[in-house]
């Protein structure tokens, strides 16, 4: 079995086929990562560089960590320490890491559609980790394993993320893989968080926390940026989270087990309590960890795309 | 007796006085010589002629020089992305024989020095070139500029293109100020704060693709804004670059309520929509105003048809492929125009069945030249001969490589079009052939 792409870049468009294809694979990653030794050799000789235009530290780390667990070589360029600053552009600098003879490539960018940019000036495969308020793919696929290892499945579940959805790639991967593998995702959040026309992405608008809450397994619970108050778009920390904020009493009075979810990082106090953060329905370190299980299977069925079509050729 | 050229075989169409006639036509001195139109031009009478040049107009139509009243040539300041000269080239290509350049220049035109440096630039080149001059100094939205000045130099009309005029009360001075001369004064209605950081349109499109949007109502509201200020003051206001279904039926309106509003579409907002952008990011449809929704492209023709658009425009904005080959969001906005335009209203407008080809001229040359008060011939003899001759029939494809204009940023590229200028001549001179 192969994926039908070689880059993965978005969620929206993704087959069911090969959604399911990187969830089971990543099963047999997640039990590597509980042995004693971590490491397995399926990219070795392989080179990947994590090229971070945007601030990141637990997805550098876990997509770094994944290379180096499948035994690629790996090199973090991040702009604090590159040539961008200087006002080199995108385009040189890219080229510039592909005389380098690099096999792949993980980006995160500011701007939208960086990612299918680089694959069309590149032959190394590109994997998004992030791009402007678009997509941030694995997020998803991280977010979907850990639903489906909980629940055993996805198809028939109703997943809820709560926050600011409109400036969220997390919120739009999400959304995608979840209605492609059939469950029903409810969105909710202050209506200038809001993504404008929100109900055409096929998705239950919701603006009241508590109705939102009805009849949904999982909250998936996305950070609210404190810049967003300073725009403008909602009027206090206070008043967010009084109206959109997860706490144990809203828990309890809904009365129904939620399984808890947060990308991170967290708020706490705000977007979600330490009661809730801590609490035996929130899977959010575990969250962490499917993330190593879930790059590590996708950086190893991109690079065997490769090894397919070079079968194909020969 | 030696003549300067002779047009032989083509169809005549005049959107001043409205006949249409097969008739061929001896040029000489810069005007029309003699119309051919009780029967054709023979060889023997051709052969006396000695013409120095005879175009066959075979299956094209021979018409009055194309107006192109929006257009961007960049100089001086930004001489690396277009010159007048280069300009008029891609302007000739088109088919146009007279262009208005915006004022958002560096220096911007809002001096008479600068309209003399353009205007001089223009002597040689291969289109009339006049100028729009600032509203305001600096285009800075504050200080009316010397308008009266700008218009003994020669402005046609005068914009802050590029930018709103934010103030309501400085804009309502330019309009007082610039009825007392009987040019117009040409909006680009945005609202700034309205618009944001917007870099594609606001919809459902810019919601999936996790691009800022800037909402319709930033242009609805300005539109609005400024037709209310024109029937305040009685002056003549032109809305330029039209984008939103708002948009046209605001003006429609004004114009029921007698306001003396115009507006323009660019060729870009009738053909293309915000859905495009996400398949490849192509930065040059990144323009200002944005790619609108398939709704809004269905208004602005319907504006075209009923007459509430007066006219098409190209909004030609080269800027250099170093430019545009960065991330969408960086792009700066804008894209060339001079050369499809007349293509792209023959495969939008006519062959979907909007238009008729004596409607687009209209559109193409008497409209918009009303608008700027430039004096547009007929085709009869003893008027300067500017003329536009082409085959609507001939299909061809955009290819980067004959580009005149000296940037190539058009998302048109390699796209199937039908339509094509076959020659342009301007006061006699041909200045393009095909």
């Amino acid at each position: 079995m192969a994926l039908s792409s070689r880059h993965l870049l978005q969620l929206e468009g993704t087959s069911k086929e090969d959604l399911d294809l990187i969830l089971d694979t990543s099963v047999g990653f997640r039990e590597i990562l509980d042995r004693p030794i971590k490491k397995v050799p399926p990219l070795r000789g392989k080179t990947v560089v994590n090229l971070f235009y945007e601030n990141s530290t637990r997805t550098r780390i876990s997509f770094e960590l994944a290379e180096k667990r499948l035994s690629a070589d790996t090199i973090n360029f991040s702009t604090s320490t590159s040539s961008v600053k200087k006002g080199e552009t995108l385009r040189d600098t890219v080229r510039n890491i592909e005389a380098m003879k690099i096999d792949m490539v993980v980006v995160r960018h500011g701007s939208t559609g960086v990612p299918y940019y680089l694959t069309q000036c590149l032959d190394a495969n590109i994997i998004n980790a992030g791009d402007g308020t678009h997509e941030h793919p694995t997020q998803g696929l991280l977010d979907i394993f850990t639903i489906r290892q909980k629940y055993n499945k996805i198809k028939g579940l109703r997943v809820l993320l709560v926050g600011d959805i409109r400036h969220s790639r997390v919120a739009r991967s999400n959304i995608w893989g979840l209605k492609t593998l059939g469950a029903s995702v409810a969105v909710c959040g202050p209506t200038t968080l809001l993504p404008y026309e929100a109900e055409k992405f096929g998705i239950d608008v919701y603006t009241n926390l508590d109705e939102a809450m009805e009849g949904v397994d999982v909250v998936n619970i996305l950070r609210i940026q404190l810049e967003r108050q300073k725009a403008g778009l909602f009027p206090s920390q206070r008043e967010y989270s009084n109206l959109f904020g997860i706490t144990r009493e809203r828990l309890k009075r809904l009365n129904k087990n939620f399984t808890i979810m947060h990308p991170g990082p967290m708020n706490r106090g705000i977007e979600i309590t330490n009661k809730v953060a801590d609490g035996p329905a929130s899977v959010i370190l575990e969250q962490v960890t499917n993330g190593q299980a879930v790059r590590m299977a996708v950086l190893y069925l991109l690079s065997n795309v490769d090894a397919h079509e070079d079968k194909a050729i020969e | 007796m030696k003549q300067d050229l002779i047009i032989i075989n083509g169809q005549l169409i005049d959107p001043r006085l409205g006949f249409i006639k097969d008739a061929d036509m001896a040029i000489k001195d810069g005007q029309i010589l003699k119309i051919f139109d009780k029967k054709r031009i023979t060889e023997k009478e051709l052969a006396k002629y000695e013409p120095e040049e005879i175009i066959d107009a075979k299956g094209c139509i021979v018409t009055t020089g194309m107006v192109d009243i929006h257009v961007h040539f960049r100089e001086p300041g930004r001489e690396d992305k277009e010159t007048i000269m280069s300009g008029s080239q891609a302007a000739a290509a088109g088919g146009f024989t007279s262009v208005c350049c915006m004022p958002n220049t560096t220096p911007a035109i809002d001096n008479q020095e600068t309209v003399k440096f353009v205007t001089s630039l223009a002597e040689k080149g291969d289109c009339r070139v006049y100028c729009i001059g600032a509203i305001t100094k600096g285009r800075q939205g504050k200080e009316l500029a010397e308008i009266g000045d700008l218009v003994k130099a020669g402005v046609v009309g005068v914009s802050d293109d590029g930018d709103y005029v934010q103030n309501p009360e400085v804009m309502r001075r330019a309009l007082e100020y610039s009825s007392m001369f009987d040019i117009p004064v040409i909006s680009h209605a945005e609202d700034c704060q309205l618009a944001g950081d917007g870099k594609m349109n606001e919809s459902y499109e810019s919601s999936r693709l996790g691009i800022p949007g800037t909402p319709a109502v930033a242009e609805e509201i300005a539109i609005i804004r400024d037709i209310k200020l024109a029937g305040l003051t009685g002056a003549r206001l032109h809305i330029a670059h039209v984008s939103t279904a708002g948009g046209v039926e605001a003006i429609r309106r004004g114009k029921a309520e007698g306001v003396k509003v115009t507006g323009e579409a660019a060729p870009h907002h009738f053909c293309l929509t915000d859905k495009m952008i996400g398949e490849k990011y192509d930065t040059n449809l990144r323009v200002s105003p944005p790619l609108r929704t398939e709704k809004d492209r269905l208004a602005l023709i319907e504006g075209l048809v009923d007459g509430t658009i007066d006219c098409i425009a190209t909004d030609h904005a080269p800027h250099t492929e170093e430019e545009k080959d960065v991330e969408f969001d960086h792009a700066p906005p804008g894209m060339i125009g001079l050369e499809t335009c007349l293509g792209l209203a023959i495969t939008y407008l006519v062959e979907k069945g909007y238009l008729t080809v004596p409607d687009l001229i209209r559109k193409l040359t008497v409209n918009p030249a009303g608008i700027v008060g430039l004096e547009v011939g007929s085709l009869e003899v003893g008027e300067v001969a500017d003329l536009t001759i082409f085959d609507p029939n001939k299909k061809w494809v955009v290819k980067e490589s004959k580009i005149v204009s000296k940037c190539k940023n058009s998302p048109f590229i390699d796209m199937k079009l039908k339509g094509k200028v076959k020659a342009t001549i301007m006061g006699g001179r041909v200045t393009y052939r095909s």
